[in-house]
């Protein structure tokens, strides 16, 4: 009915609350024995995120199970198997914020339906965090976890080296396990690598700095999640707006409005730029950028959803992409690394709907040349199939043009799914281009 | 430590290049869970034949509301709403919402809790509430208004059996979730392919925390129900929360009214939503009244999900949202 609130909590709350703050999605990726589950609970509850009747309820729980301590794991696992079974059967997203920034966490499981659930976690994420025990070192899993977040294109890389409290808090451990890291990534074109020595359940190095490792100069890990520079300067990159619904008001006062309304993939789009509309090919120029509070801007920028008015009367529609220079050449012929999804396996000469930003074309596998084995990156050739987690290299056709961009340049015009003509079942994920 | 690894670590992109300076083209976390909302409000529009709106007078419906408003402009919103009335109402919320759907010249679809009770489809609880009833009379209503996309303000932040739930979640011809057999969810694309009798749930403000909220509600100036602000009211005690009286049931022989200053966290059946006490009367103080709390929404205000440690699962399962 009343809530305990101390000045602590209030001073930190009216920090909290005082500007906007930006937004960081990362993932999480490590078995369940590197801790990962602590390390979660670990920064929700440093971080002041797990609030007293959720504490409580865990702590009650975690008593009818026989358990000692309160069990943090008790926070993730959200869904009755999940707690019957004590595993994680699926990606999770968790919320938490400190006065820099607001985080999304895609929490996803260590071993079941495993690489499929790093991959939905891996696709949005800025970040990911891979979990290394200090006591194992990089092992099979570990370069499973790296290579994924590589495939996915994932921009920053953390490797957390946990459960130091278990290694004597011994700076060469650290070191050696982290220059084997470094290597792999480097291998697989990870641009950049951050290391840090902690241990989640004791507290170390993940939201303050440890008392016992003081040869680490480095932030903890909660410093680093909140300073690390994630959103790339969108600038630089060619403009894509994927346009998503076609606002026309039909209204006395709005007689002959016709916007074309989307989220900006990448770039910058500036009224007056020519711009081209994929797949048809024809030209305009940017009449107008009209914002959603009512307004015009001389500008927007990715991820930013606005509405754009063409100089010109064309035929655009729903699934059609403006495009600024260089604009991709719209293509039948589809080569891409997919991990699929689905129980039923992906097999040549498959028909299926395939989905690129908002358009859906009909697509059949023509060819599999190979199937990548994700911890050694060595690849079987011409696989029968692909299965369940499996990733592999797929050739594809499709009966209408798509304007993709490689997934290595864009993230978000160089990915797709295919989908399930009959049921609607998403069966396989796809990032045009070569893996690695 | 970090380990660029790339041979030249100062070439443009390269994070090396890119960290020091302002940044132009930065969004504050406010700018980008709107885009996000936004975004999923036009791909239903793209995507479906006849989606609606979930709207119950709360915070999260009117938000969801007021992105739909903005995704559209200047056409209006292409879709309707949809209210489960359970028939236990707080007046401010009713008339709230009937000012709204006049002002913004929507369609307003009601399914009523009463109206099973009154004709025996659904009986009432000896507990007196009508959250656990709301799935019927809403499932019916999605049926006969053949309504393929149904909008929710669910968020994930909420409880951890929607923490598991996709933005696009399939419902099979009995409305029921399954999160065993949810879709992965990848990138942006949301697939909201669906058979005839299936429906799909859909929760632009999924990655949104109760905070995100209600700095939105005072960035963009949106109205509320008066209840949600610091008010008098007669309440008395009940599990731990406080109540107000009304014809659903209380107060019973010994519990006793009293009159205290109180605001609403969120807004659902009276007879399983508490008031918590405040001094918060205006949406700043509000702001740093949630950030201090050292309760959850949900855990502070609503009697059905301390039922049990699956309650909102078990409720989701048979199609509730």
């Amino acid at each position: 009915m009343s809530e305990l609130t101390d000045t602590a909590v209030q001073s930190a709350a009216a920090r909290l609350v005082a500007e906007e703050t930006s937004l960081l999605r990362f993932a999480t990726a490590g078995s369940v024995d590197d801790g990962k589950s602590t390390l979660v609970g670990r920064l929700l509850h440093d971080s002041k995120s797990v609030l007293a009747d959720q504490l409580e309820a865990v702590e009650s729980a975690s008593r009818r199970r026989g358990q000692q301590a309160p069990d943090l794991a008790l926070l993730t696992d959200g869904l009755r198997a999940e707690r019957e079974q004590g595993i994680t059967i699926d990606v999770a997203y968790r919320y938490f914020a400190t006065a820099k920034r607001r985080f999304i966490l895609a929490d996803t499981p260590g071993h079941v339906q495993y690489t499929r659930n790093m991959v939905t976690g891996a696709s949005t994420a800025e970040l990911a965090v891979v979990l290394v025990d200090a006591r194992n070192g990089v092992v099979e899993q570990t370069r499973r976890h790296l290579a994924v977040a590589a495939l996915l294109r994932v921009p920053h890389v953390v490797l957390a080296v946990n459960k130091m409290d278990l290694a004597g808090y011994a700076e060469p451990v650290f070191a050696a396990i982290a220059q084997e890291f470094t290597a792999t990534a480097r291998r697989l074109g990870v641009p950049e690598v951050t290391a840090v020595p902690i241990s989640a359940l004791a507290g170390d190095n993940v939201v303050e700095p440890s008392a016992e490792m003081d040869w680490y100069g480095g932030p903890t890990l909660l410093e680093h999640l909140e300073s690390v520079q994630v959103a790339a300067d969108p600038a630089g990159d060619p403009v894509r707006f994927p346009v998503q619904y076609v606002i026309r008001p039909q209204s006395a006062e709005h007689a002959d409005y016709r916007g074309y309304a989307g989220q900006l993939a990448s770039g910058v789009l500036r009224v007056g730029d020519e711009v081209t509309v994929l797949p048809s090919g024809q030209t305009s120029t940017v009449a107008g950028i009209d914002t959603m509070d009512g307004g015009e801007a001389e500008l927007a920028w990715a991820p930013q959803s606005v509405t754009v008015r063409l100089a010109d009367d064309l035929d655009v529609s729903r699934g059609d992409l403006i495009a600024g220079a260089p604009a991709p050449e719209p293509v039948k012929d589809i080569e891409a690394t997919v991990c699929h999804l689905h129980e039923r396996p992906l097999r040549i000469g498959d028909k299926v709907l395939l989905r690129h930003t908002t358009r859906t074309v009909r697509a059949v596998v023509k060819d599999i040349p190979y199937r990548l084995d994700v911890e050694t990156l060595e690849r079987a050739e011409r696989p029968d199939e692909l299965g369940l987690n499996d990733l592999g290299h797929v050739v594809l056709r499709t009966a209408e043009p798509l304007a993709l961009d490689p997934y290595a340049v864009n993230r978000r015009t160089g990915s797709f799914i295919l989908v399930d003509q009959a049921d609607g079942s998403t069966l396989t994920a796809g990032m045009a281009g070569e893996a690695f | 430590m970090t380990v660029a690894t790339e041979t030249d670590a100062t070439k443009p992109g390269s994070s090396a290049a890119t960290t020091a300076g302002n940044r132009p083209y930065a969004l504050s976390h406010l700018d980008a869970l709107e885009a996000e909302a936004v975004h999923i409000f036009r791909e239903v529009a793209g995507e479906f034949e006849r989606p609606v709106i979930l709207f119950s007078g709360g915070k999260d419906s009117i938000v969801m509301l007021h992105l739909a408003l903005k995704a559209f402009r200047p056409a209006p919103v292409p879709f309707g709403l949809l209210h489960v009335d359970t028939g236990h109402n707080f007046p401010e919320v009713i008339e709230f919402r009937d000012r709204t759907v006049e002002k913004h010249g929507l369609r307003l679809h009601v399914a009523s809790v009463q109206e099973f009770i009154d004709n025996g489809r659904l009986r009432e609880r000896p507990d007196g509430t009508r959250n656990p009833l709301q799935t019927v009379p809403l499932l019916e209503a999605i049926e006969r208004g053949r309504f393929d996309a149904v909008f929710g303000g669910g968020r994930r932040d909420e409880e951890k059996a929607r923490a598991k739930e996709r933005v696009f979640s399939l419902r099979d011809e009995f409305g029921a979730w399954d999160p065993r057999r949810q879709r992965p969810e990848l990138w942006q694309l949301y697939n909201g392919r669906h058979l005839p009798g299936e429906h799909v749930r859909v929760f632009p403000i999924s990655n949104w925390t109760e905070l995100d909220v209600w700095q939105y509600i005072a960035r963009e100036g949106i109205e509320l129900p008066q209840i949600y602000y610091a008010h008098e009211r007669e309440v008395f005690a009940r599990n731990g929360m406080w109540l107000t009286a009304g014809e659903w049931g209380g107060p019973k022989d010994g519990e006793t009214v009293e009159k205290r200053r109180v605001r609403y966290r969120t807004v659902g059946d009276m007879s399983c939503t508490g008031a918590v006490d405040s001094e918060a009367a205006d949406v700043q103080a509000v702001i740093a009244e949630v950030a201090a709390s050292r309760l959850t929404e949900r855990g502070a205000t609503r009697a059905d999900d301390k039922l049990s440690e699956a309650a909102m699962e078990d409720r989701k399962r048979e199609g509730y949202f």
